[in-house]
């Protein structure tokens, strides 16, 4: 997500498209990116470790952008589950994943969710 | 040289010709204020300074030629190769490389040449980065701070004001000091940010090196237009210089219409500096 101290010119013109439509209850939007990405091997802490160093040294600048999560997919593949949130210290391998039949013979796939900033 | 037959190659006419001349002196306006100065093509004998073409680059003629107005050989380098042809300086040019996919400069900042700028350049090679040439030195954290979309969110393109607050730099010597000029400035995503510390650090240190005067045209921290390192070799700038060598081509002056070639002290100054060191 771009740093919240810095202005969002996209957020801002999201922001005022939507109060043209009459959402007048919405009075901010930012705008941020979200990565997903798919590694062979082991879907284990090691892998998120460093998808998560390279959130923040290529995926995101930090001197403009902020990593908000960096974790496992959910059980559908997609959106946050809370108790493998990298951020949050609880990561898991996710099972439930694994059982949706994507694993090879000695390799399975991993789907980080990497949600940070846009330039 | 990959295959873009137009771009590598070293397909880009050198000499007297390629500039515009037939070995006169060329004349311009100079900055504003000086009165007109000439350029001695002679001087740039022998001098070669890389232009890296990127996908997407869009002013690496523009640059080439503007190191050819001052008498060097243009150099064209390509962003897949690990080679600076023994380059004297670099110039990132702008333009959008890599569509500006993940951000502006990024992606570009990662491509196997600037590996070699990034070397060359912190044992002092002098590099320019124009535009996105800028995005990408602060992406390689060559430069600090970050550039951010335009606060008004539109692209802006006018002829920009500036101060030449840093007449130091290896891109700057050969303005005089706190010169003020007129070069295009061209951008989507042009807004200069750093930290509170950072910003404080580069004012301290003298390091601002072009300053937006009269507007700022991109909501720029401090009117920041471009800025230098420590060393005073890698200068990156927003507006465009090398739109501005050439008279007929440059921004309107009080003298005449598109006469404005303040940009070429620039280019001038990398051969003041690298000829001082010869």
């Amino acid at each position: 997500m771009p740093k919240a101290e810095l202005l969002d010119p996209q957020g801002k013109a999201v922001a005022g498209a939507l109060a043209r439509l009459g959402r007048s209850q919405i009075t901010s939007v930012r705008v941020g990116k979200r990565f997903e990405i798919e590694v062979d091997g082991p879907a284990d802490d090691a892998i998120l470790a460093e998808v998560a160093a390279l959130a923040d040294e290529v995926l995101a600048n930090l001197v403009i952008e902020d990593v908000i999560s960096v974790h496992f997919a959910g059980a559908d593949g997609f959106g946050l589950d809370a108790t493998q949130d990298f951020e949050s210290g609880n990561v898991t391998t996710d099972t439930s994943f694994d059982s949706q039949g994507t694993s090879t013979e000695t390799e399975q796939q991993l789907e980080d969710e990497i949600s940070e900033g846009l330039a | 040289m990959g295959t873009n037959s137009g771009l590598g190659g070293g397909s880009w006419a050198n000499g007297a010709a390629g500039a515009g001349g037939s070995g006169a002196g060329l004349s311009g306006t100079g900055p504003s204020g000086t009165g007109p100065s000439s350029i001695d093509t002679d001087a740039g004998a022998g001098v070669r300074i890389g232009v890296v073409t990127f996908p997407g680059s869009l002013d690496d003629r523009d640059a080439a030629r503007a190191v050819r107005m001052i008498g060097a050989e243009a150099v064209p380098l390509w962003h897949g190769t690990h080679d600076l042809e023994g380059c004297d300086a670099v110039i990132l040019p702008g333009g959008f490389s890599y569509g500006d996919y993940l951000r502006a400069g990024a992606i570009a900042s990662l491509s196997p040449i600037m590996s070699e700028v990034i070397d060359a350049a912190n044992l002092g090679l002098p590099v320019l980065g124009i535009c996105n040439g800028f995005q990408m030195l602060t992406e390689a954290h060559l430069l600090p701070g970050g550039l951010i979309r335009n606060d008004h969110g539109n692209f802006i393109c006018r002829d920009q004001r500036l101060r030449v607050e840093n007449t130091s730099t290896a891109w700057t010597n050969a303005f005089p000091s706190d010169a003020e000029i007129t070069v295009p400035l061209k951008n989507g995503e042009g807004g200069f940010i750093a930290s509170a510390d950072e910003i404080a650090r580069l004012e301290d240190e003298g390091r601002v090196v072009f300053r937006y005067l009269e507007v700022n045209p991109n909501g720029s921290m401090n009117d920041i237009a471009g800025i230098t390192n420590d060393r005073g070799n890698v200068v990156g700038l927003m507006p465009h210089p090398e739109h501005a060598v050439e008279p007929g081509f440059g921004p309107d002056t009080a003298l005449a219409m598109r006469s404005g070639t303040d940009g070429l002290a620039l280019f001038t100054s990398v051969l003041s500096s690298l000829l001082a060191r010869a």
